[in-house]
């Protein structure tokens, strides 16, 4: 009832008709591999670019002009790309298991098939734009410029890890990556906030301000897009639709499951999630829509996860073993990038199998390493330091008990 | 209220300094945002007197000039000058971009101040009361306090929030809580409750010049109250540093510790043990909640022998309950009676004059009390 008055109160269409319409209406693909080039088109040169036509069922578009369907790549950028998602894959299984072996301790939420997400965005912004997202934050992390060193030593709680050991799983926050936020939503407003300051600075840079489907509902979500759509804000919202709130599915907690039409009055755009080079197109359309200062947009990243919410969920009492098999076999965003590689005479098999085959020893020799990183020491020094900026301390603050109160100087 | 009892503290510290003229605050002129009373005959030094919603307007002037980055948001701040005209004239000097009015959703603006910080900038950010402070209390509390010690130190965020705190007169329970302990209870924050003008105004301005984020918690009771302003504290490089209580009142025999409206409640009583008891009440106004200035407390008691802490938030797990706590731990050996609190009633605020008045501290509750606790 609810969305029905919605959309009557917006004019868009009265029930029967928007029954009619959805019974007509196609939705995006998730087939990763859907992208086409002709293989005349490739070049030699790796950086030169060459045009790819991205499946007609790419997009989905709300009060918006769809984004081209050919994309401009190259093939060093599509290796690259390749070997980020690859990259960010390793870690999270590396994750997965240092967590099964007992050395990672509290929540771990794994972003594991919602790597094109993460690796098509960076590809479509600079170091410049910000991005902000909530808890399930590694693959960010790593393309915003951190280590996998330094995010496996988080998770591992060392010093030497990406927020010194203090943050864990949850916080990670790099030059533009304003984290890894562990509270449902918050982070919505907050990456609004942050394209209010590059609005206010007068710099031409968007930010990716990503929440869940699960988050979607929150009312700071509204609130956000009121004052981005109010201020005309450079802010690109990003609901990344896994189609579960932990085990929620999309349908039983939202009353209008199309997230890209819940900005109302922004503009919306529905994306493959799991092809890489449409989250790249769509992201960078979205880019220059708010440096043309359009305002804010609304795009969906249709996507999945692989794993459950996170590593206490087994994933499987809230959705079929077949559903989560069918998505891992048909839709890999890894797997549907290597096949348009190998298709298009990006590089030759045995070329793909020496990237592959570094990129995972990359990762383990970094794990490895970040493994033989030490803890920080139960100093009190280390424990106290941090809570203000360094200078401007109280001269103590209290500890368990008053003789284990920490004096600054 | 008594004026002489305001002008006393004050006017010590005016006659260390000849008056400054006018023209050293351009800021204020050029605005004329609410009129500067002038008040003289009632004591000789003190030349002006400020109310406390012109020494805020002062702080947040002059801050808004001195940096760029600092740009002041919240409900009503802009066009209709404030719901307390703290902001008033501050949109026609500084404009649109650096005054901002806001939509009531306190959890989405007071989220996106802390964005800004984030990315740079120094927002103030009014809450029109804190009160609705709790739509965005997860804001204040998990992404401005928790941020910089969560990320390893590499993301600060050099926030203020402000507004007023506690209960007004006749607004009942919904718009009456004292936040004190909520936020005092925080690491991450800072956080200030301004008495008397130069209170107001040096505690925000180092608040918008502090790193870290701050809540300043003012009280609407106090926005019309005039106080004198030293020469000092009417330039515009005056600060006053956080964690530093100021002696309102020097005495031997008890020690009030308070802060915000109940530091004015605590002096009159004193002024009424002397006159009543002839006891000489040292009264200590907080000005900063977090960090506490422990030693002048502990300093104090240790000449008194007797500890009053004195607040008008709720009696559970409150900043009086904290005083006591700390005075137990530091200074058990000096107490000759068991340390006391006089706080706000375990209930929520009433409307009606009379209950409302029962709910919290007045002059005689304090009084009385601390004639009881002296046994004299």
């Amino acid at each position: 009832m609810l969305s029905r008055a919605c959309l009557r109160g917006f004019g868009l269409q009265s029930l029967p008709k928007r029954q009619a319409y959805q019974l007509a209406r196609r939705s995006v693909t998730t087939d990763a591999a859907s992208s086409h080039a002709e293989k005349e088109d490739v070049p030699d040169h790796d950086e030169e670019p060459f045009p790819v036509k991205l499946h007609d069922e790419s997009f989905e578009t709300y009060m918006l002009d769809p984004p081209p369907y050919t994309l401009n790549t190259t093939k060093k950028e599509m290796k690259q790309m390749y070997i980020d998602m690859v990259q960010t894959r390793r870690m999270e299984m590396a994750a997965d298991r240092l967590y099964k072996e007992k050395k990672i301790r509290g929540f771990l939420h794994l972003a594991t098939g919602q790597e094109a997400v993460s690796t098509g965005i960076e590809h479509a912004i600079t170091k410049a734009d910000a991005i902000i997202t909530a808890y399930r934050c590694h693959g960010f992390a790593l393309m915003r410029g951190g280590t996998v060193k330094s995010i496996i030593g988080e998770l591992l709680g060392h010093r030497e890890g990406i927020a010194h050991g203090k943050g864990g799983s949850m916080h990670m926050f790099a030059p533009n990556f304003y984290g890894g936020n562990g509270i449902v939503g918050a982070q919505v407003p907050v990456g609004t906030g942050i394209a209010f300051a590059h609005k206010y600075t007068g710099s031409k840079t968007a930010t990716i301000t990503l929440y869940g489907d699960g988050a979607s509902n929150q009312g700071q979500v509204f609130e956000s897009f009121n004052m981005a759509k109010l201020w005309n804000l450079p802010v690109l919202f990003g609901c990344e639709n896994n189609k579960y709130g932990m085990g929620t599915s999309a349908a039983r907690s939202s009353a209008l499951t199309e997230y890209y039409k819940r900005g109302q009055y922004i503009p919306g755009l529905k994306v493959n999630g799991m092809d890489v080079l449409a989250v790249k197109a769509a992201v960078q359309y979205g880019k220059q829509y708010t440096a043309d200062d359009k305002g804010p947009l609304v795009i969906e990243y249709v996507t999945y996860r692989y794993g459950g919410h996170s590593m206490s969920d087994p994933g499987t009492t809230y959705r079929t073993r077949e559903e989560i098999q069918r998505m891992r076999s048909t839709n890999d965003p890894i797997a549907g990038l290597k096949s348009k590689i190998l298709d298009w005479g990006v590089c030759t098999e045995d070329e793909l199998k020496a990237i592959d085959k570094k990129a995972r020893e990359d990762v383990d020799a970094e794990v490895a390493e970040a493994e033989k990183m030490a803890p920080p020491e139960p100093t009190p020094k280390i424990l106290y330091e941090d809570v203000y900026i360094r200078g401007s301390e109280p001269p103590f603050l209290r500890g368990r008990t008053p003789d284990e109160t920490y004096y600054y100087q | 209220m008594s004026v002489s009892r305001l002008i006393r503290p004050a006017s010590r510290l005016l006659s260390q300094r000849s008056a400054i003229p006018s023209s050293i605050r351009p800021s204020l002129r050029r605005v004329a945002p609410v009129s500067v009373p002038v008040i003289r005959g009632y004591a000789s030094e003190a030349k002006q007197t400020f109310t406390v919603r012109d020494a805020l307007h002062e702080a947040l002037s002059e801050e808004l000039e001195a940096n760029e980055k600092v740009f002041i948001l919240g409900e009503e701040v802009a066009q209709y000058n404030g719901a307390y005209k703290v902001t008033k004239g501050l949109l026609d000097r500084f404009g649109p971009k650096r005054v901002i009015d806001t939509p009531i959703t306190e959890s989405g603006f007071c989220g996106l101040a802390v964005g800004a910080a984030l990315a740079g900038l120094n927002p103030v950010c009014e809450f029109m009361t804190w009160n609705f402070a709790m739509q965005a209390i997860d804001q204040i509390i998990n992404s401005a306090a928790k941020t910089h010690y969560m990320s390893g130190g590499i993301q600060p965020c050099p926030i203020v929030f402000r507004g007023p705190n506690g209960f007004a007169a006749g607004v009942a329970a919904q718009h009456s809580q004292d936040y004190s302990a909520w936020y005092g209870s925080i690491p991450g924050l800072k956080v200030v409750a301004p008495y008397s003008a130069e209170d107001a105004k040096g505690l925000l301005k180092a608040a918008i010049r502090d790193p870290n984020p701050v809540v300043v918690l003012e009280n609407e009771l106090l926005y019309g109250q005039a106080f004198p302003m030293s020469a000092e504290a009417q330039r515009n490089d005056f600060v006053i540093p956080f964690g530093k209580a100021k002696i309102e009142r020097p005495g031997k025999d008890l020690t009030i510790v308070t802060l915000s409206r109940c530091v004015g409640l605590s002096l009159d009583a004193a002024e009424q043990l002397k006159k009543k008891y002839g006891v000489e009440a040292e009264v200590i106004n907080l000005r900063s909640i977090k960090p506490m200035d422990v030693e002048a407390i502990i300093k104090s008691v240790k000449k008194t022998g007797h500890l009053l802490a004195v607040e008008s938030g709720f009696p559970s797990f409150g900043v009086s309950s904290e005083i006591l706590a700390l005075g137990c731990e530091y200074a058990f050996d000096y107490f000759q009676a068991p340390p006391a609190r006089v706080t706000g009633a375990e209930v929520p605020t009433p409307y009606a004059a009379k209950l409302e008045e029962m709910a919290f501290p007045q002059v005689e509750t304090i009084t009385n009390y601390a004639a009881k606790l002296l046994r004299v």
